[in-house]
């Protein structure tokens, strides 16, 4: 695998050339020890820039923590190492993860390696574009809205968003404390599933991580979807554009013909799920993102009092959306507003989450679009915050509720760019997921 | 000042606990006052990027401990963020509770029987320290300041009283009190001076006999009991000379200047932050079930008012004045367990309690060290007559110096022997004799003298007579 | 707060102060049509009637979530005070601090 061509796509920030040589040679002495380097011994692995990796520059994206090193490693760092693998590098985000093209990226947009004129999508869209790209055959993400699965469709690879609380969150800076996850990309669902085999688990350093222990699921991944109850979903289907609803629909009929019982459901109640997630994780931000105020670390623009320092710190270090969404998270979350938007979007929240329940007794996983079109142009819409919102109506639904949720290649819209099938699931039924989806991932067109 | 109004004080405390915990509240940094600056921190107390709390099992145990001491309600709890920007605070945010906190309501009996209401107390994280330069310290003149987050995260729990309190005396015993319930439980070492408690007072007046509430103001640098009254009494009086003025009264809080005597403001509450508080994402509720809120109830040991009482029904009789300030005074400096082991072993109650409020609270270090034993036996051969009040006083001191030992062995070697009856009654004879004229005063009436006859036979006898028996023999004569 | 017709230039100034965010004139006109946009969106949240429902604050319920009181190694004082802007004594060092506390 090569790096030569990230030029072109940007899908890097941070190449860790002398640490990969270091981790690779470490492998190799495991296995001349006779011990067991791991599950994914030496495999690259990128990663993305808001996880934190010690003494390694750590951004998120954003000026306010150029230059930063975080003294500690994320879990999911340290697991990947104990793993064997090899962390090639930090990939580019949308700032603090809040965007759905990575063109709000301090650094420069990401571009996507199909198209390059075309956006990969976001907020992982470095980490998507790396495997598109074959800079790499694996990448870590983070999904709070759909940043994991939405750039997976736009680029045409794998990208899962576990359950909540299945893979630690200690060393992911936060953007929405309870709908943020991380999750794999990979070019196959095989890899995807043995990626977060390597992750799933419980960690004491994170409360809401779950004490239920993960069971793996690679090895099931081809069982096959015999019996399988798919619901297709149309409201996460008729707002899309018709050559994306129309592989939809194929990559039903493909299931159907692999001996899954496919049935029409609505779900009606996801069509809140957007306004309250644009409530609920811009409030929580809106508190997160308080910390950066040029006290301890990251950028300090002087002034002549502490809170003036943090305000002119805070000003020149966050970019427009950034800015955006602590604004519209600090109102709803302010004196007056509160029960009106947060609390309010919480009770939609429980409302989707009850409308999930009832779903899932009569089918055991729901079908239906990641994104509502193909990868756009760069640019096409950055001026318009709703619009770019509106990319995010599909994959919402799953923060909400915390349940998994995987987007998987399957033919191209009409502009050839490739579009992905998204599988939801309830909750810890990874395995279920990865079945469907291996299922999908075989019948897609070559 | 006016004579048409009298005026009625209003008082209510908020008093903030450092819980006393190996590791702070949400991550396992040492817990520790004095350390070097900032050696005591981590991602989660430095509020770094992708930091997460997790909850201290010991913190719930000893939060739960006050919320039953206090007879709160123990109920389903949750954590929320209060969000403020200040430099001693690592996420710019504060973790604690708000709609839901983990104890409810309650009381307090001060120990006159007076009760305060609890209106709540629950669990947060304490800030970072602040050290401002330049200017004199203080905050207003600084040039700059310097933070160290040794602090940052310690466990707290902040109790919050109904305003029931009516005078600088009553808050003064209801802090005290509520220092002996938190030492007591194990919660706390309640050092006011260290900061491991801190008392805000919240002051208004109002007319005697109206019920509403006046405009409060918080008064905070309380470092002391003394100070705690002092302020009180001083914002009281600021407040009745303002209204008598025809002013009003702003709501503010305002700064206690010990040295100066007076209290100055320091902010509006008016403008008071916004704290948009919402549920903690990172933690889950903590909801102590049945079961465990009995193991935290039957876990705990007596509190203060508990000691003082058993102290009172140990002496059998209703407490004189003089007694019941020797009981406070004796639980309050954790030596009611000598005089308890003194009444087990059948000595005078009220014998023990004087030498322990006395000669040992004197010296109340030592009389923590002293074995429960060796006092008791002490006691014992006093109240027998083997030894002499004076003897027995300094018998009691070589023990607390030597942390103990056999009480007649150590009065046989400092030349300590009881009197004969014997010779008590031919010392007393002998006095008696030498003094004509003042035994015949005493004999017609004149009680004062008895003292004298008693001074007398201790010179005589060495101090080796037991004055209550150098009296009854008096009495004896003069029957 | 006025609620009257939605979203104000006047509310998007307080939240940026609330915010520690200093914003242009320009920009807070921007800010302001941009958030109004956003919110009208939000008005068909708003309107549900949903008083029948709990407030969800995570997805999956859990509770009693404790550690043990046993100390864990803390970081580095040196590597913590390199990522400082500005150290003095081995604490952060910050400009003067306004007097307004919580």
């Amino acid at each position: 695998m090569t790096t030569a061509g990230d030029a072109d796509v940007h899908a890097f920030l941070l190449l860790l050339r002398d640490e990969a040589l270091a981790q690779a040679d470490a492998v190799d002495a495991a296995v001349a020890q006779g011990r067991d380097p791991g599950p994914l011994a030496g495999v690259p692995v990128a990663l993305k820039d808001n996880l934190c990796t010690r003494g390694v520059p750590t951004t998120c994206g954003s000026k306010i923590l150029d230059g930063w090193h975080p003294p500690y490693d994320a879990t999911v760092v340290e697991q990947l190492r104990a793993a064997g693998a090899i962390a090639l590098g930090k990939t580019n985000m949308d700032e603090f993860a809040m965007g759905s093209s990575t063109e709000n990226s301090a650094f420069g947009p990401t571009r996507n390696p199909r198209d390059t004129d075309r956006v990969p999508g976001g907020s992982s869209g470095g980490s998507a574009a790396a495997v598109a790209a074959g800079f790499t055959p694996i990448s870590l993400g983070s999904d709070t809205g759909g940043s994991i699965r939405q750039p997976a469709a736009l680029c045409g690879v794998v990208g899962m968003k576990p359950t909540y609380g299945r893979v630690s969150r200690y060393g992911l800076v936060a953007f929405a404390s309870s709908l943020d996850q991380i999750g794999p990309f990979a070019t196959t669902v095989d890899d995807a599933a043995l990626l977060f085999d390597v992750l799933a688990g419980h960690d004491p350093l994170d409360s809401t991580s779950l004490q239920a222990p993960s069971p793996s699921t690679a090895p099931n991944v081809g069982d096959g979807v015999e019996g399988v109850r798919v619901g297709l979903c149309a409201d996460l289907i008729e707002g899309c554009a018709p050559d994306v609803a129309a592989q939809v629909y194929a990559a039903a009929e493909a299931l159907a013909a692999a001996g899954a019982k496919i049935d029409e459901i609505r779900v009606p109640e996801f069509a809140y799920g957007l306004s309250a997630y644009y409530l609920i994780a811009p409030a929580e931000a809106s508190s997160n993102l308080a910390r950066y105020d040029g006290v301890r670390y990251g950028l300090r623009v002087d002034a002549d009092d502490a809170a003036a320092m943090n305000t002119a710190t805070r000003t020149a270090g966050f970019g427009a959306e950034v800015k955006r969404r602590i604004m519209l998270g600090t109102y709803a979350l302010s004196a007056g507003y509160y029960d009106a938007y947060y609390a309010q979007a919480q009770r939609v929240r429980t409302m989707v989450m009850q409308a999930f329940d009832r779903a899932y007794l009569s089918v055991d996983v729901l079908l239906g679009a990641t994104a509502p079109t193909t990868a756009f142009a760069l640019g096409a819409k950055i001026d318009d915050p709703m619009a770019m919102y509106m990319n995010d109506v599909c994959t919402i639904p799953s923060n909400l509720s915390g349940h998994p949720a995987i987007s998987v290649p399957f033919g191209v819209g009409t502009d050839g760019l490739p579009v992905g099938i998204q599988v939801l699931a309830p909750a810890l039924e990874e395995a279920l997921l990865f079945r469907v989806a291996a299922a999908v991932e075989a019948a897609a067109p070559k | 000042m006016s004579d048409d109004v009298t005026w009625e004080m209003v008082i209510g405390l908020e008093v903030h606990c450092e819980l006393a915990t190996q590791t702070k509240l949400f991550c396992g940094c040492r817990n520790a006052f004095g350390d070097e600056p900032n050696t005591n921190v981590c991602p989660t107390c430095l509020g770094l990027p992708g930091s997460l709390p997790v909850l201290n099992a010991q913190a719930v145990e000893l939060a739960m401990r006050i919320g039953t001491a206090l007879h709160s309600e123990i109920k389903p709890s949750t954590f929320a963020r209060k969000n403020y920007f200040y430099p001693d605070q690592p996420k710019d945010y504060q973790i604690s509770q708000y709609d839901q906190p983990l104890n409810l309501g309650g009381w307090l009996d001060l120990p006159d029987g007076f009760r305060v209401g609890i209106t709540r107390a629950h669990m947060e994280e304490d800030t970072g320290k602040l050290t401002h330069i330049g200017g004199s310290g203080r905050i207003n003149a600084a040039h700059h300041a310097q933070v160290d987050y040794n602090r940052s995260g310690v466990p707290l729990v902040e109790i919050v009283s109904e305003p029931d309190m009516q005078s600088a005396a009553q808050a003064r015993a209801y802090a005290s009190e509520l220092r002996g319930i938190l030492v007591a439980t194990g919660a706390s070492d309640g050092r006011m001076e260290e900061g491991s408690m801190r008392v805000d007072a919240n002051v208004s007046v109002r007319p005697v006999g109206t019920t509403e509430f006046g405009t409060r103001c918080e008064i905070k640098n309380l470092n002391s009991l003394r100070s705690l009254g002092r302020a009180i009494d001083y914002e009281a009086a600021r407040q009745i000379a303002l209204i008598e003025g025809g002013e009003k009264v702003d709501q503010e809080t305002r700064h206690w200047d010990e040295s100066a005597g007076r209290t100055s403001s320091m902010r509006s509450k008016e403008e008071a932050n916004d704290y948009r508080y919402f549920p903690e994402p990172d933690l889950v509720p903590l909801a102590p079930d049945a079961p465990w809120r009995a193991r935290v109830a039957e876990g705990m040991g007596p509190m203060p008012a508990d000691r003082r009482a058993e102290l009172v029904a140990a002496l059998g009789e209703s407490a004189t004045t003089a007694e019941q300030d020797q009981i406070r005074a004796v639980v309050d400096l954790g030596l009611d367990a000598l005089v308890m082991a003194a009444v087990a072993a059948r000595a005078p109650a009220a014998l023990a309690l004087a030498r322990a409020s006395n000669e040992v609270a004197a010296d109340h270090e030592a009389g923590l060290a002293l074995p429960t034993e060796s006092f008791a036996a002490l006691v014992s051969l006093e109240a027998n007559g083997g030894l002499s009040a004076t003897q027995s006083k300094a018998v009691l001191a070589a023990m607390l110096t030597n942390g103990g030992g056999d009480p007649a062995a150590l009065a046989k070697e400092m030349g300590f022997e009881a009197l004969g009856a014997g010779t008590l009654t031919s010392a007393v004879a002998d006095v008696v004799a030498a003094h004509p004229d003042e035994w015949t005063r005493l004999v017609e009436g004149d009680a004062k003298l008895q003292g004298f006859f008693v001074k007398a036979v201790l010179d005589a006898t060495d101090n080796k007579a037991n004055g209550k028996e150098v009296v009854a023999e008096l009495r004896r004569l003069q029957a | 707060m006025s609620d009257s017709d939605g979203l104000t230039r006047d509310d998007v100034i307080h939240v940026a102060k609330l915010a520690r965010l200093a914003l242009s004139d320009d920009e807070v006109d921007t800010f302001t049509a941009q958030l109004r946009t956003i919110l009208d969106h939000a008005a068909d949240v708003a309107a549900l009637d949903l008083a029948h429902l709990e407030p969800s604050s995570r997805p999956i319920p859990i509770e009693n979530v404790l550690r043990p009181d046993e100390p864990r190694p803390s970081l580095d004082r040196a590597e913590v005070l390199a990522a400082a802007p500005s150290v003095e004594d081995n604490r952060f060092r910050v400009p003067r601090i306004g007097g307004e506390g919580p």
